[in-house]
């Protein structure tokens, strides 16, 4: 019943997007679409919380006569598309409840009204389909939709370049995804997930499956060295859709990973697991060092994306490691702590993005060297987006730091592992996890401290704004999330259970007895984690250094110059600025990985002109991969183009030419 | 089942319209071209009325029919009255020299023999044999439409391409009388259309040679 409901939610989505297309012009559709995206996505999302929570004995199916005429459309709803199907709705929720106090600012409506319900449903439908046709057809379908957001502001310089390479990006992405199916339907071509999953690949077909699968959906998500849409991608849409393609739209995409790899393609191989544990600390670094270059706030939130797909990936990656081996209860681990980070991913990671989405509003500004002092204008937002910034960079008690404890527990079960490989390569990436970690919480230093403290660097900062109230709730909503998810993680890893169990034949030992509150993902003896402990512990010294401040001080107000000492001048171009903060990080690694160069210009002694200072990066990855590919398919282009000119004979001697040669193929191969 | 005389009288007619094929590859004048492609329609009937007869399945009789009446006789008096209503009875230039292009002919006939006989391994005797032949028949037919540059002959090979795929049809026991009719009709409504633009092309430009063509649209000098 549940299926149906949920199809039935579909269903009035896409009925929302036709009506979007209509009533776009009138004032009332932006309330109205958002109101039913709302509603519908709230339905979803306690229709798939009550799958994942009471799941029933057999996964719902659902077979419609539609789409391809001799395989219909399948539809299936078991544990991980349940969760999957959380995450996708709680973020659509969110996103539509903030849409409703942000799309009021929206210069062109009819230009994301249409879209916006149709991704939700896209997204939707990708989640429950089994079958490749109804998932890839979805897929495409949401591939489209979010291609529509990104282009929704497209006279805006650079956001036509970054939707082209976003469709570019998508084609290849999908075009991996078809060949991994056709690969996985075999000889039979049995597109029907039910019979892929009785049918067990060759060895060497499965690899080729698995790296299909980490190209066709890692460039969705976001794995390097596919990522490179994606920082220019999402923030070049709206606001709330950046949140939802950065929390969702790339968990979709680790759903399909997860889809195939875990649970159609079968057994695993040990160094499938070193291959996608090393894409992913590969990622978590690159993109946390990109984010720390980044001045523009939602193209840095865009980068931590990056970042934490890697996370994702490293825990993906070891619970295949651990399953190969079978070790199902590390298996479990893993894939729990993969999957909690998927959940609060999207959750915080919407939340920061619809801050830097009210910053938006409020100052017209991404770029945080023209921020800055926004505590004391947008206090609420300012709160919020702490929060987010707390729990993205890992800091207990919130929730993204169970979850990287988690990976961190399974990187230190490696050394059961048998194959020396894996036992070097785990703890390098472990080190890599760790090195990200750090960066990251660097990198929120920065981007809360410059965009929020300080003095305001500009006039719009001076005189911002606070946001609405449907924003100001949605994030509310999003930052309690983050905060309970992290005080009480028991109560979320149990409801991963039935997923693990699924997929790892395993799960984390469920809550019992006393220590309800805690979690054990091995053994007592080695590690246990209390969040609510710790946030009372956080709460108590906070508040015993505040009382003790505010007793042993003076409590009355004072306003003193500030950082007198060197800080004379009160002009706001001598604060600390986000490139001076990242110099030190990018003396470091910049030198290797960007190929950074300053150059200083010094005016000679008694000219006026002023002095300056240039940092030149370099995308290494760039120029090696994407500018010689795309000059090949320029010059094959060029060559071509001479094909499109020819006669009527010429074209008919190509035809000939063609059966010739594949007659002779023929004849010789038998 | 079917005795050697059938079998022998069923290859004699698949290898006559390879003969004839043949034989359209190298007639340089337009008249000869349409006659040898009248005897070509007429030897693709009495194939298809032999297969009738041989697989004692009736409705083949109507394929023949149709064969012969409108790719014998309607088509053919059509394409006279067409060139001498253009007036050109001039030579045709094939593009390349007709051994060359006889050459060519031979190796591809072995082509379609290579490729065929390997396949049908499992079918039975007569349908093997067809095949091949058609085979042979069709890229024949496109050899021709390359090889020449009046679109008459190009509308030649073409339906001589389609006399290649009834003779295999045919030969697969079981067209459907249906698709024949259709593609019978399909063939006839595009002599229709391409004789219209024949027309045209000549008012047009005076003449009907379609290397003439490129030069109107511009990229060759």
């Amino acid at each position: 019943m549940a299926l149906q409901a949920l199809l039935g939610c579909v269903a009035l989505l896409l009925a929302a997007a036709a009506a979007g297309i209509g009533l776009a012009q009138r004032r009332a559709a932006t309330p109205a679409i958002y109101g039913v995206a709302l509603a519908t996505s709230v339905a979803a999302l306690s229709l798939a919380l009550g799958a994942l929570l009471a799941p029933p004995r057999l996964a719902a199916t659902l077979a419609l006569p539609i789409g391809l005429p001799w395989l219909g459309a399948h539809f299936r709803l078991d544990a991980l598309s349940a969760f999957f199907l959380v995450v996708a709705n709680l973020g659509g929720a969110a996103a539509s409840l903030y849409g409703l106090g942000y799309g009021r600012h929206e210069e062109a409506p009819a230009r994301v009204l249409p879209f916006f319900p149709a991704f939700l449903a896209a997204m939707n439908l990708v989640l429950v389909a089994d079958d490749a046709f109804t998932f890839l057809f979805s897929w495409e379908f949401m591939s489209l939709a979010s291609w529509a957001l990104v282009m929704a502001h497209h006279r805006r310089s650079g956001n036509a370049a970054a939707g082209y390479l976003y469709l570019l990006m998508a084609s290849f992405g999908t075009l991996a995804l078809i060949l991994a199916f056709g690969l996985l339907a075999g000889w039979s071509g049995a597109y029907d997930f039910a019979a892929i999953r009785n049918t067990s690949p060759s060895m060497l077909m499965g690899a080729a499956v698995l790296v299909l699968a980490l190209a066709g959906a890692g460039s969705k998500a976001g794995v390097v060295p596919l990522h490179v849409w994606l920082p220019l991608a999402h923030p070049a849409a709206p606001s709330h859709v950046s949140a939802l393609m950065s929390g969702v739209m790339t968990k979709v995409a680790v759903y399909g990973f997860v889809r195939i790899v875990f649970d159609l393609v079968g057994a695993p191989y040990w160094w499938w697991g070193a291959l996608v544990a090393l894409a992913g600390g590969i990622t978590a670094v690159m993109g946390v060092l990109h984010a720390l270059m980044e001045h523009d706030l939602k193209r840095l939130l865009a980068y931590h994306t990056v970042e934490n797909i890697g996370i994702i990936f490293i825990g993906l990656g070891l619970a295949l490691a651990f399953t190969a081996n079978e070790m199902p209860a590390a298996a479990a681990l893993a894939l729990t702590a993969a999957l909690f980070h998927v959940f609060n991913h999207s959750v915080f990671k919407s939340l920061l993005f619809f801050g830097a989405g009210a910053v938006l509003t409020a100052t017209g500004e991404r770029d945080m060297e023209r921020l800055g002092g926004l505590i004391h204008r947008m206090p609420q937002t300012a709160f919020l987006f702490l929060v987010g910034s707390a729990a993205i960079s890992a800091l207990p008690p919130f929730n993204g730091f169970v979850s990287e404890w988690l990976t961190f527990q399974a990187i230190l079960l490696s050394p059961a592992l048998p194959q020396w490989l894996l036992k070097f390569l785990v703890p390098a990436i472990g080190a890599l996890l760790a090195l990200s970690a750090a960066l990251a919480a660097a990198c929120f230093v920065k981007a809360f401290g410059i965009t929020f403290l300080g003095r305001p660097r500009s006039a719009v900062a001076r005189e911002a704004r606070e946001t609405d109230r449907w924003s100001l709730a949605a994030m509310c909503t999003l930052a309690a999330l983050c905060l309970v998810a992290g005080v009480l993680p028991a109560w979320f890893i149990d409801a991963l259970a039935p997923v693990a169990q699924a997929l790892t034949g395993s799960h984390l030992p469920e809550r019992h007895g006393l220590d309800w509150l805690t979690i054990v993902p091995i053994a007592q003896s080695r590690s246990s984690y209390n969040g609510l402990l710790l946030f009372l512990l956080i709460a108590l010294a906070a508040g015993l250094a505040a009382a003790a401040i505010h007793r042993f001080a003076s409590s009355r107000l004072r306003r003193a110059p500030a950082w007198d000492c060197g800080f004379p001048d009160p002009s706001p171009a001598t604060q600390y600025t986000a490139g001076s903060f990242s110099q030190p990080i990018r003396r470091v690694f910049g030198t290797v990985v960007f190929r950074a160069r300053e150059e200083v210009h010094m005016p000679a002694p008694g000219a006026l002109d002023s002095a300056s200072l240039h940092v030149r990066l370099r995308d290494l990855l760039w120029d090696a991969l994407y500018v010689p590919t795309a000059r090949v398919v320029a010059f094959a282009a060029d060559r071509l183009n001479a094909v499109q000119f020819l006669t009527i004979r010429a074209y008919l001697t190509l035809v000939f030419g063609a059966l010739v040669a594949l007659l002779m193929v023929l004849a010789v191969w038998q | 089942m079917i005795d050697r005389l059938a079998l022998d009288i069923a290859h004699l007619c698949a290898g006559g319209l390879v003969l004839v094929s043949f034989m359209l590859l190298y007639q340089d004048r337009l008249t000869g071209l349409i006659n040898t492609f009248a005897l070509h329609a007429l030897v693709v009937s009495f194939s298809v009325a032999w297969q009738a007869y041989i697989q004692q399945a009736p409705q083949l009789y109507i394929t023949a029919a149709i064969a012969l009446g409108v790719k014998a006789v309607i088509i053919p008096l059509a394409l006279h009255r067409i060139i001498v209503r253009l007036g050109i009875h001039r030579s045709i230039e094939p593009v390349v020299s007709i051994g060359q292009t006889m050459l060519a002919g031979i190796g591809l006939v072995a082509l379609a023999v290579m490729v065929m006989l390997p396949v049908t391994a499992q079918a039975g005797t007569l349908a093997r044999e067809d095949l091949a032949f058609a085979l042979s028949v069709i890229l024949l037919g496109l050899l021709m439409m390359i090889s020449r540059r009046n679109a008459v002959s190009q509308v030649i090979g073409f339906m001589s391409i389609e006399n290649g795929l009834i003779l295999a049809a045919t030969g697969a026991k079981g067209m459907p009388l249906v698709v024949e009719i259709s593609v019978a009709f399909s063939i006839l409504i595009a002599l229709i259309v391409i004789g219209i633009f024949l027309f045209r092309i000549r008012e047009r430009f005076e003449t009907v040679d379609i290397h003439l063509l490129h030069q109107h649209r511009g990229e060759q000098p």
